[in-house]
């Protein structure tokens, strides 16, 4: 019994670890290649997107799932809130960033990425 | 700029649209170029259109970039409009609503004849070889079906694992994927769990499954009803548009698409068609229903010079008018964005659920092991297969999608529903506040007024002057002036067939009026404030002058060379409705204060027309927002009302600013709500559908944090040690699939909201 609960510890451990305390891999630098932002199977990708700051940025975004969640992409940070229609290539223009991470998300929040915005 | 793009054409023929092509000329420069392009095997241009179709294999940006350096702008053609986009989107849905409910019919298929039979008391356990092999094909079935229909959960739930995020798919996928897993072990090596535990959970699995299947597919369904009053607006636009342009030299009139209208183009509109971008008549007159946009039931009669707007009906005549905005800039697709925008945008009260979804499929993972564990340790026997039921039946219970959905729908159909009376809120935030409001304060002259004064009454006071001249100079020096009064009598006296002359060292005074030089004389044309800084002698006309103030008229003192000349009294009528709407707004428990810049009889004569009883007086322009801080500061939750324009920054000071537009005449950016025709009942419709909302969200959000607050520890056992009730897994996976369900419909149920009758 003493082992199950030890294991029983360790999971919530790794749950506590993997979803919270993780720090996430370096983002994908935007200014350095063409990439764009596939919306499929619950997730964005990438997520994790570099931005040069003070710059007016254009993402490109894919959207392959059916979710009603992923048909509309929000910046709140910056009050946009965009239809990704399906499978179309989906250009959302945003406004030049000072640095900071900003949240982009669907509107339950079920998929989530974040725009790290760095001083040149 | 950074840009984040990755163009791929397939397609090797591309059609853009090109403006400012004015000449036939045009037509060999713009192909020349393009065909100058290497890759581009042709380029042909369609003058009539204004469009040209290019052959090859290059990137449209390409082109586009070509025809401006020569000083043309182009646009592509292909570029697909709000119109077709819902259609597809329509498609889509439809088609993922179908292959939903293909899984549901197969999960159930196999779940269904399982549960029955473990209802009816058929053993779900292993104890011979034969049972081992059924249930190994049931298995096997089972893996089958978990891939078919809910292949989605797992590959959702393993992409966000690896991204570090959990959501709904997670819980189903480990609720479920425990569940099959423990069956298996069950199945496979029935000798190392105690005889109690071999109990086998594969209709739990396929009935989850199907459920949530069921439950997606019915929200796909509901959601779409959310968007009906957007999809309504975009309905408003018209597909094409009937053009005068040159054909062969000669000015025909043809069938254009609405995309391909240029600016300037003159556009024809028959009785019964909608006029399809926004513009000004040049020929005929007509009249046009707005009720689409403005919620104004009464057309509106059109002559040359008015204004038309795209998406409006043309009712009786036939009009030429000349397009003035087109495109993403008519005022009918900036509402769209606008209503867009702001249906997906939050209120405050949505907040907390946003932090708690964050924290919350963790958060669940966690009490789904801690009640595995309590379980494993003090449980009955079995207690095994009390810790996997317990655990599954967490897992699948919590849902994070009702909390995630109970502002976001709400809102939405809220905005929308707005939108339809005529009445544009900006974003969520806005909405909330509304429902809030203690105090209103109405702008007098074109919210509870006409905004259109008539002169009334002309009082000679020195008889060396006749009326005509009278009118004359004071037409004359309003000319030049401003303010809505101004407008009034220079239109009076041209009816009358007075034009004004010039005027010279004109000069107005804020709150007070105007001066200047006329034929040689000096001329003060103004309130009672401005005489008596000029020493201006009135005598009795003070007491005529109330005397009109008291008829809720506006008298304005004229002076020649400093001796009074005459009063002239300006009278703006109170539209029609407004005491009705007042009445309304009161009855809502709302103070309603009226503020003008006019003086305090008149103010005081229109207020107990329409029953306001605080009135705000003789307040210059730059004193409105210090009238907004004054309520403030008394702790009342202000909503301003004015026209945009004058009120800007008493509108930025409120909690919420409202600008009431006359007709689709409005500065949309310039308000927290914009209500599109004159009418005050647009006010209180924005707040009962503003209330209405706010009760609605709220609702769900109880419902919603309710339905995981008591699910969570009933699936959890918490209730056993009392009255022995375990919850079934196939029950839990039901509820969560009703849960997210119920708020969609909830939120529907807004559809229905009416405002009061007006």
């Amino acid at each position: 019994m003493m082992i199950i609960n030890l294991i029983g510890l360790v999971l919530i451990g790794l749950v506590v670890w993997w979803f919270w305390l993780y720090k996430p891999p370096k983002a994908v630098d935007a200014s350095a290649e063409n990439i764009t932002v596939v919306v499929n199977d619950g997730v964005y990708q990438p997520s994790r997107i570099k931005i040069i700051a003070g710059k007016k940025t254009t993402l490109q975004f894919f959207r392959k799932d059916f979710s009603p969640c992923a048909e509309t992409v929000l910046f709140p940070a910056f009050e946009i809130s965009e239809a990704l229609p399906l499978e179309v290539n989906k250009l959302i223009e945003l406004p030049p960033m000072s640095a900071g991470e900003y949240q982009f998300h669907c509107p339950m929040k079920m998929y989530t990425g974040s725009l790290i915005v760095e001083k040149e | 700029m950074n840009k984040l793009t990755n163009t791929t054409e397939s397609n090797n023929t591309k059609e853009l649209i090109i403006d400012g092509a004015s000449c036939a000329s045009c037509v060999g420069k713009i192909e020349k170029a393009l065909r100058s392009i290497s890759g581009v095997v042709n380029a042909e241009m369609n003058f009539a259109l204004r469009t040209v179709t290019v052959t090859g294999e290059v990137d449209t940006e390409i082109l586009i970039d070509i025809v401006k350096s020569i000083g043309y702008s182009a646009k592509n053609a292909d570029e697909k409009s709000d119109d077709e986009l819902l259609d597809e989107k329509d498609i889509a849905d439809e088609k993922y609503y179908k292959s939903l409910m293909k899984q549901m019919w197969i999960a159930l298929g196999l779940g269904i004849p399982l549960m029955v039979y473990s209802l009816a008391g058929g053993p779900m356990t292993v104890e011979t070889s034969l049972e081992r092999g059924i249930w190994l094909f049931i298995g096997i079935l089972c893996a089958a079906i978990m891939f078919f229909s809910g292949k989605h959960f797992y590959i959702g739930a393993w992409k966000s694992f690896t991204n570090h995020t959990a959501n709904m798919d997670t819980l189903i996928a480990l609720g479920t994927g425990t569940a099959w897993i423990y069956s298996m072990v069950v199945v496979f090596f029935p000798m190392a769990l105690p005889e109690m535990a071999r109990h086998v959970y594969f209709e739990a699995t396929a009935m989850i499954i199907g459920l949530i299947d069921l439950g997606l597919a019915l929200e796909v369904k509901a959601r779409g009803r959310t968007s009906e009053a957007i999809k309504r607006l975009i309905g408003l636009q018209a597909k094409t548009a009937r053009v005068v342009r040159d054909v062969n030299g000669k000015k025909q009139e043809i069938d254009i698409a609405i995309e391909q209208v240029l600016l300037n183009d003159i556009v024809r509109v028959r009785p019964g068609e909608k006029i399809s971008v926004d513009g000004i008549v040049i020929q005929g007159h007509t009249s046009i229903d707005e009720s689409m946009l403005t919620g104004e039931p009464m057309p509106v009669e059109k002559v040359e010079e008015d204004e038309v707007v795209a998406g409006t009906l043309n009712k009786t005549g036939s009009i030429l008018f000349k397009a003035t905005r087109v495109g993403k800039d008519t005022a009918l697709a900036q509402i769209i964005n606008m209503v867009k925008r702001a249906q997906n945008s939050k209120p405050p009260i949505g907040r907390l659920a946003d932090v708690i979804s964050a924290y919350f499929v963790p958060v669940v993972m966690i009490i789904a092991i801690v009640s595995a564990l309590v379980w494993l340790n003090f449980g009955p026997d079995p207690a095994l297969a009390f810790a996997v039921v317990s655990a599954t039946t967490v897992l699948i219970i919590a849902c994070p999608c009702a909390l995630g959905l109970a502002t976001p729908m709400s809102v939405m159909v809220g905005v929308g529903k707005a939108a339809e009376a005529g009445v544009l809120i900006r974003n969520g935030e806005a909405l909330q506040t509304a429902s809030k409001i203690t105090a209103m304060i109405l702008d007098k002259t074109g919210t509870i007024t006409e905004g259109a004064p008539k002169v009334t009454d002309v009082l000679i006071a020195d008889q060396s002057y006749s009326k005509k001249y009278i009118l004359s100079a004071a037409s004359s020096i309003e000319s030049g002036s401003e303010h809505p009064l101004a407008q009034a009598i220079v239109d009076s006296t041209i009816e009358q067939g007075i034009d004004p002359e010039t005027v010279t060292d004109f000069h107005a005074i804020a709150g007070h009026g105007v001066q200047a030089t006329f034929k040689g004389q000096q001329l003060l044309f103004g309130n009672q404030k401005l005489m008596l800084k000029n020493g201006v002698v009135l005598m009795d006309f003070v007491e005529k002058a109330q005397h009109l103030a008291d008829e809720a008229k506006t008298p304005m003192y004229l002076a020649i060379d400093k001796k009074l000349a005459a009063i002239i009294a300006v009278s703006d009528p109170i539209k029609k409705d407004s005491i009705a709407a007042i009445k309304r707004l009161q009855a809502n428990g709302i103070r309603v204060v009226m503020l003008t810049g006019d003086n305090r009889a008149t103010a005081n004569a229109v207020a107990k027309k329409v029953g306001i009883t605080e009135v705000f007086a003789e307040v210059l322009p730059e004193d409105k927002s210090n009238k907004v801080a004054e309520l403030q500061a008394q702790g009342e939750i202000v909503g301003m009302t004015g026209d945009g324009i004058n009120d800007a920054p008493a509108l930025a000071l409120a909690n919420v600013g409202f600008a009431i537009g006359t007709g689709t005449d409005v500065a949309i950016e310039s308000a927290d709500i914009t209500l599109m025709r004159g009418s005050l009942h647009g006010l209180a419709d924005a707040i009962a559908v503003s209330k209405a909302t706010l009760r609605n969200i709220k609702q769900n959000l109880f419902g919603a944090f309710i339905y995981n607050v008591a699910g969570v520890p009933f699936a959890a056992g918490l209730l056993y040690p009392f009255f022995g009730l375990l919850l079934n897994p196939v029950i839990a996976g039901a509820a969560m699939a009703f849960s997210s369900l119920t708020v969609v419909s909830n939120a529907n149920r807004l559809r229905f909201f009416k405002p009061q009758d007006h």
